[in-house]
């Protein structure tokens, strides 16, 4: 055990924070979920690709630089410092290439990991459906081979970033008899195809971060399969599995909030003392944060010499998302009657992105697998509890 | 930055946990119950033997001269069976103080300590009470600014019993003899050093604990049937232990990082191990909460196995500081103005 960065990792740290010292926008983007704000995220993306920080992790030939994990955690953690744009293509960068890297074909890769590196064609995801949420072996939209062509039929719902992104990627049914995660296939879908209409949702902020995708005799072609027809629910487990894991949410984001907190904290000690379990609650999410971190730093490590990803990664979307929610929460107290006001409100000085963050860990515990459903899979695959 | 433990320091871990779950029965720490010292000398030899209680002790006096980062796997299995034995105290408060004061106690008792002859217990203020004290065959004891070194001639016990029947807790005066072996400055260093060892031997212990108490929940709802099933396959039931899970998890690291802290003296070795406490304790005591309510009224008898482990959770949750302590370390550290927080700051 050596808990000191290495000389190149302190290298490595140096040349990430110059670069984005050098190339953060210095006022924030608008929120990716308008229309100015999209475009603005985009530019960002094709900023990143251009100085070859878009995708650290990804290998040299795909303008990433083959970063180990823990070169990403310090990547992040610079990243999250000074408080860079989130990444729009997210769905794309940290789901759909991991994927795409162990299932695509060479034609696939070299056709789609570019102009998603370089945010010309952003992600979305299209998994749920309206009876298939939780359940997602409950999946009806078909998809029906005809020739060298999929016609697909259905709808799909909760897709995040669809409502301006350029394709989006999830299962589809292409055997009819088939049922529950046999008979569904992985393909990719342009969003601009002919019978294609997408419908945004608004959000608690008001903005469609997610939308409804109908399908009504879509066309796609076989080059967009992912895996073999009938193996979707695999290749599936596999972008479920990056999702959980550390690429989505690396600890640099729990405990840049935690920070926050605290200093929110020190500044309203007066009126945040009046609830002696607010200190508490400060106290509790910045350990949490450092935990969290702590974790991810030896699974990486572990992973980095070889180990496998256990079981117990299922832990790891529970302790985030709840973390996450402490926090926001705990934030909201101190802020007191001020906690209601969106940020531009004449009187709002200084809640800041409280009330944003708020709302949006309220989706934490949900997206990705429901935090009940997470419950489950610990128990009975981490613990061994009966079916 | 490798956040991992040995091949070697895995494989010791392995063949210690063997050697535990063998010997450390259930039933040999209900017969320890009935006996008056509730220890057993021919446990502890074989402790000796293994090179258990010698693991601290530099190689010129017998041991292994190994560090407390190689000993926190084993104190977790020492917590997974309910080892009644001093051993977590002996190689992880006992040993390192002994060897920072040094001199001719040094060279007299860490020998007997290693190869078993002896036991060196120590008593701080912070704690009530001395654990162990009727055992021992050398004591350091903290009075004010001083650290005295008695031996049994030369302290008076009071007994006090604990809810855990494996705890053996004495309040102990010293009698004219008990020699001063550091004051002032030097013992004041020895002292909070010393804490933070014990308080990371705790927290290592209840990770053991909490992983004991889920497995004995999870035998046991999947073999309680009701309502046709095994209640286990109730999704109340579930969660319960998967909350447990969850928090254990979250508290290896925190204690891993501790151990490591304090093995190479850093600064933050007492606000790690103040971390590592209060997340350990805290998913221990959890561990209790939920597998009491899964093993429901079995869970409440002195019959089932649960309480072992489970009233030995709920007395380290408070010794060796409690989570007010614990939680005021934190607190000043962070709260104070020149406070380095946040992604990054981790590990400087």
């Amino acid at each position: 055990m050596d808990l000191a960065f290495t000389e190149q990792q302190q290298a490595f740290r140096e040349e990430v924070r110059s670069w984005l010292a050098g190339n953060v926008p210095p006022e924030p983007l608008q929120s990716f979920d308008t229309e100015e704000g999209f475009i603005q995220h985009r530019a960002w993306e094709a900023t990143l690709n251009k100085g070859r920080w878009g995708m650290v992790t990804w290998p040299q030939v795909l303008g990433g630089r083959g970063c180990d994990l823990i070169e990403w955690l310090i990547f992040e953690e610079e990243y999250y410092k000074i408080r860079a744009p989130l990444r729009v293509n997210q769905n794309g960068i940290f789901l759909l290439g991991p994927t795409l890297m162990e299932y695509g074909t060479e034609e696939q890769k070299a056709r789609i990991l570019p102009k998603m590196a370089n945010g010309e064609e952003v992600w979305a995801q299209a998994w749920s459906e309206p009876n298939a949420g939780s359940d997602m072996a409950a999946i009806r939209t078909t998809a029906t081979l005809e020739g060298d062509k999929y016609i697909i039929n259905g709808q799909k719902t909760w897709s995040t970033r669809a409502v301006w992104a350029d394709w989006c990627f999830g299962m589809f049914r292409t055997d009819p008899e088939s049922e529950r995660h046999r008979g569904l296939t992985f393909i990719l879908v342009p969003l601009n195809s002919p019978g294609i209409t997408v419908r945004p949702i608004p959000q608690l902020d008001g903005l469609p971060g997610f939308a409804e995708i109908f399908f009504d005799n879509v066309e796609v072609g076989v080059e967009n399969r992912l895996g073999d027809e009938g193996a979707g629910w695999s290749v599936a487990m596999a972008t479920a599995g990056f999702e959980r894991g550390l690429m989505l949410r690396s600890p640099a984001r729990f405990q840049e909030t935690a920070r926050r907190l605290v200093e929110l904290y020190s500044a309203n000690r007066m009126s945040a003392d009046c609830d002696p379990a607010v200190k508490d609650a400060v106290l509790g999410a910045y350990l949490d944060a450092e935990s969290y971190c702590l974790a991810t730093y030896q699974t990486a490590c572990r992973l980095n010499k070889g180990g496998k990803i256990g079981a117990e990664s299922s832990t790891n979307k529970i302790f985030w998302s709840e973390l996450d929610q402490n926090m926001h929460a705990t934030a909201m107290s101190i802020l007191g009657a001020r906690a209601e006001l969106l940020p531009h409100a004449p009187d709002a000085h200084g809640v800041g992105a409280w009330l944003d963050g708020w709302l949006f860990s309220q989706s934490g515990p949900i997206y990705a697998g429901t935090n009940e459903v997470q419950r489950n899979i610990i128990a009975e695959r981490m613990l061994g509890m009966p079916r | 930055m490798d956040f991992t433990f040995s091949e070697d320091q895995l494989l010791f871990q392995e063949s210690v946990r063997d050697f535990l779950i063998n010997e450390v029965t259930a039933e040999r720490i209900r017969a320890s119950w009935e006996t008056d010292s509730g220890r057993e000398d021919a446990l502890w030899n074989q402790l000796a033997e293994l090179g258990l209680t010698g693991m601290t002790v530099p190689e010129v006096y017998g041991g292994l001269g190994m560090t407390v980062l190689d000993f926190v796997l084993l104190a977790q299995e020492c917590g997974y069976v309910g080892l009644p034995e001093p051993l977590v105290h002996t190689v992880m408060v006992a040993v390192p103080l002994l060897n920072d004061i040094g001199g001719e106690l040094g060279e007299q008792w860490l020998p007997k300590v290693a190869s078993g002859e002896a036991k060196v217990i120590v008593g701080l203020e912070q704690n009530l009470l001395v654990e162990d004290a009727h055992v021992a065959d050398l004591l350091l004891i903290q009075q004010g600014h001083k650290l005295y070194a008695a031996t049994p001639d030369q302290v008076s016990l009071r007994y006090n019993e604990s809810v855990d029947p494996s705890r053996k807790l004495f309040t102990v005066e010293l009698l004219t003899g008990a020699t001063v072996v550091a004051s002032g400055e030097q013992a004041a260093t020895l002292i909070a050093s010393t804490f933070n060892r014990g308080a990371l031997g705790c927290a290592a212990q209840v990770l053991g604990l909490a992983q004991r108490m889920i497995d004995l929940s999870v035998q046991y709802t999947s073999e309680r049937r009701q309502f046709g099933k095994p209640i286990g396959s109730f999704q109340a039931v579930k969660h319960h232990m998967a909350n447990v899970a969850v928090r254990l998890e979250y508290a290896k690291a925190p204690t891993h990082r501790a151990a490591y802290a304090v093995a190479m003296g850093q600064e933050v070795a007492a606000h790690a191990v103040s971390h590592a406490k209060l997340v350990a304790c805290e998913a221990a005591n959890l561990a209790a909460k939920n597998s009491v309510q899964v093993h429901g009224a079995m869970g409440y008898t002195w019959e089932v196995d649960l309480h072992i482990f489970m009233k030995k959770a709920w007395a380290l949750a408070n010794t060796w500081g409690d989570a007010g302590f614990h939680k005021r370390r934190i607190g000043e550290r962070i709260f104070s103005t020149d406070a380095v927080l946040g992604a990054g700051a981790t590990f400087v």
